[in-house]
């Protein structure tokens, strides 16, 4: 069944189109990314997708409830984290929790257990009383998250979970999110790391520009990437002089080197192209010291389905975050 | 539907009074300025300090309800926080009414401790019949006001500042400490149409002697809430459109 579905959703702003008219459906118990550059739109759909801000075209079904006249049924059934951090800086980890709690009508005398649970869940059990605004970054985004469970939503809104946290915060986090998946959470997420992407998404939208360029596996992305076989090669020796009896041996493949004694060797049919390269070393007496596969990364096939140069992805938002 | 409203109502009011009213600054802008600038007006002209009574209460309410809301506003809209009470199963009218609430309780509570004070101290009688309707529905509409001001800008400061305009505004002209009656005309034709000129009246009519009809001025405080309520709800609708 499909948890959330979308068609032809568009948002403009004063003329300007964030958002041009786009479709997908997620999953129940899926993790489903949208992958892009900043500015390509993915706040936008999700504020669409939460009832912070109206489409301007087409619709959504969150949980089956229409977003334009179910949004307050949906709300109860899904959790938010925005991109900022925005709990309460006055309150304690534990105050926050409640308040949310209290806010989506959780009964009184689960408020405190479940608070209990998720600040134990979420490594933040010894900080409870501290108040948010003491809290480091990843803390901060992890009791954003928590904060976002009180009411154990069945759909959770993850925007950029990650940005701006160190790695060993952001890796704990992308923990967490697993475990959430695990437990059968569905999650809708937004990145603009490709790496996170990977890891994490059982699928990704690519939006680029207000419109999803591809939606597929990570798997099935990276086969858009390069469909031949690409073959890394090391000898133990300089062979820069022999690319033309290598050549020959390799009829259909293009041979690329990396430097006097590494090449890679893109396409032909693997099996004669590895039979080739081992002759080839025999003869010359190259002493063969390494023989990879190169598996294409989704940067390869974010590339070529996008047209965009992967440096796109790195450039952070100043200022904003935390 | 009802239910989930009422709820957020409360516990967003309830909320912004222990992390923003209940704190030195509000407390000395709702209560302690009210108070210091009736002080003042006494002992520029000693006379009957019990004719200052109206109007130091009727300033009170002002003050007190409108001491936080360009924060509870203006600030959590900055923050973010704002958006986040939104994506409760409410809609935007009953945050917005969380906030006025916020302000009415606060200005409630402070309003309660100076009338109290003044009335036993002094040993006035007011007529509680008139004098508690008059002293609710101002509440809430200078919340409101408050509220409203808050909506149209963008920064706590801006917010704040222009909210001072008919603050100061109505301390001057509604009567509060001077007489209406002894403004030139044009003066008492601008009293007609701010609200803590009723609210004055209907205050000074539950500490006369004589009894009188507060009816008058009920109505048109009802009429002041709405025009700032409802747009008030409106403008906050639409930053999320
Ligand atoms: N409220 C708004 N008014 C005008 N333009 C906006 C507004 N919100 C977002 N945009 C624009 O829409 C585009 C998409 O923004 P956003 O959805 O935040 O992208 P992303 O989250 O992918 O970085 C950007 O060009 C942004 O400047
Ligand atoms: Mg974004």
């Amino acid at each position: 069944m499909n948890a959330i579905e979308v068609r032809g959703l568009i948002k403009r702003f004063d003329g300007f189109t964030a958002v041009d008219g786009i479709s997908f459906d997620v999953k129940e118990g899926e993790v489903f990314g949208l992958l892009g550059p900043n500015g390509s739109g993915k706040t936008t759909t999700i504020r669409m997708l939460v009832g912070l801000s109206r489409p301007t075209e087409g619709g959504a079904k969150i949980l089956g409830f229409d977003l334009s006249s179910g949004i307050t049924e949906a709300k109860r059934k899904i959790g938010v984290v925005p991109d900022s951090s925005n709990l309460y800086d006055e309150l304690s980890a534990r105050e926050n929790l409640l308040f949310m709690a209290k806010l989506y009508g959780v009964p009184k005398d689960l408020r405190e257990e479940r608070a209990e649970e998720l600040l134990k869940a979420f490594g933040l059990y010894q900080r409870r009383y501290d108040r948010f605004g003491t809290f480091s970054r990843g803390m901060k985004r992890a009791l954003t998250i928590a904060a976002a469970l009180v009411h154990d939503p069945k759909v959770l809104f993850l925007d950029e979970p990650t940005v701006g946290l160190d790695v060993v915060a952001a890796r704990s986090l992308r923990n967490l999110i697993s475990d959430l998946h695990r437990k059968g959470l569905t999650i809708i997420l937004t990145t603009h790391y490709l790496e996170e992407a990977d890891h994490l998404c059982d699928r990704i939208a690519i939006l680029v520009k207000g419109e999803v360029v591809a939606v597929d596996t990570p798997q099935g992305l990276k086969r858009y990437a390069d469909e031949r076989s690409v073959i890394e090669v090391s000898f133990g020796r300089e062979v820069a002089g022999l690319v033309g009896d290598l050549s020959a041996r390799l009829p259909g493949a293009e041979v690329v080197f990396l430097d006097e004694a590494r090449m890679t060797v893109r396409g032909g049919d693997p099996s004669r192209v590895l039979e080739g390269i081992f002759e080839f070393s025999k003869d010359h007496d190259l002493g063969l010291s390494a023989i990879n596969s190169i598996r294409p990364s989704l940067e390869d096939a974010f590339v070529r389905i996008t047209g965009l140069s992967p440096t796109v992805m790195a450039r952070e938002k100043g200022g904003k975050g935390g | 539907m009802i239910r989930d409203d009422l709820r957020c109502i409360y516990h967003i009011a309830a909320k912004d009074m222990r992390t923003y009213y209940l704190k030195p600054p509000a407390v000395s802008w709702g209560m302690v300025f009210p108070a210091a600038w009736t002080l003042a007006f006494y002992l520029r002209s000693p006379s009957n300090f019990d004719d200052l009574i109206p109007g130091l209460i009727a300033m009170t309410i002002l003050f007190s309800t409108t001491a936080a809301e360009a924060v509870v506003i203006n600030f959590e809209l900055r923050l973010g926080s704002l958006e986040r009470l939104l994506l409760a199963p409410v809609s935007a009218e009953s945050v917005l009414l969380g906030k006025v609430m916020g302000g009415f309780f606060f200005g409630l509570l402070m309003t309660s401790m100076v009338t109290l004070g003044t009335v036993l101290g002094l040993d006035l009688h007011p007529d509680l019949l008139v004098l508690i309707p008059v002293g609710l529905i101002s509440l809430l509409v200078f919340s409101s006001m408050g509220a409203l001001f808050s909506v149209l800008f963008k920064e706590v400061f801006e917010a704040q500042t222009f909210l001072n305009l008919p603050r100061f505004l109505m301390v001057f002209l509604c009567g509060v400490v001077y007489p209406i009656s002894a403004m030139p005309w044009w003066l008492q034709q601008t009293s007609q149409l701010l609200p803590l000129t009723y609210t004055v009246e209907g205050i000074r009519a539950a500490f006369s002697a004589a009894p009188s009809s507060s009816s008058k001025d009920l109505l048109l405080l009802a009429v002041f809430l709405m025009l700032f309520l409802l747009p008030a709800m409106r403008m906050l609708r639409k930053r999320f459109e």
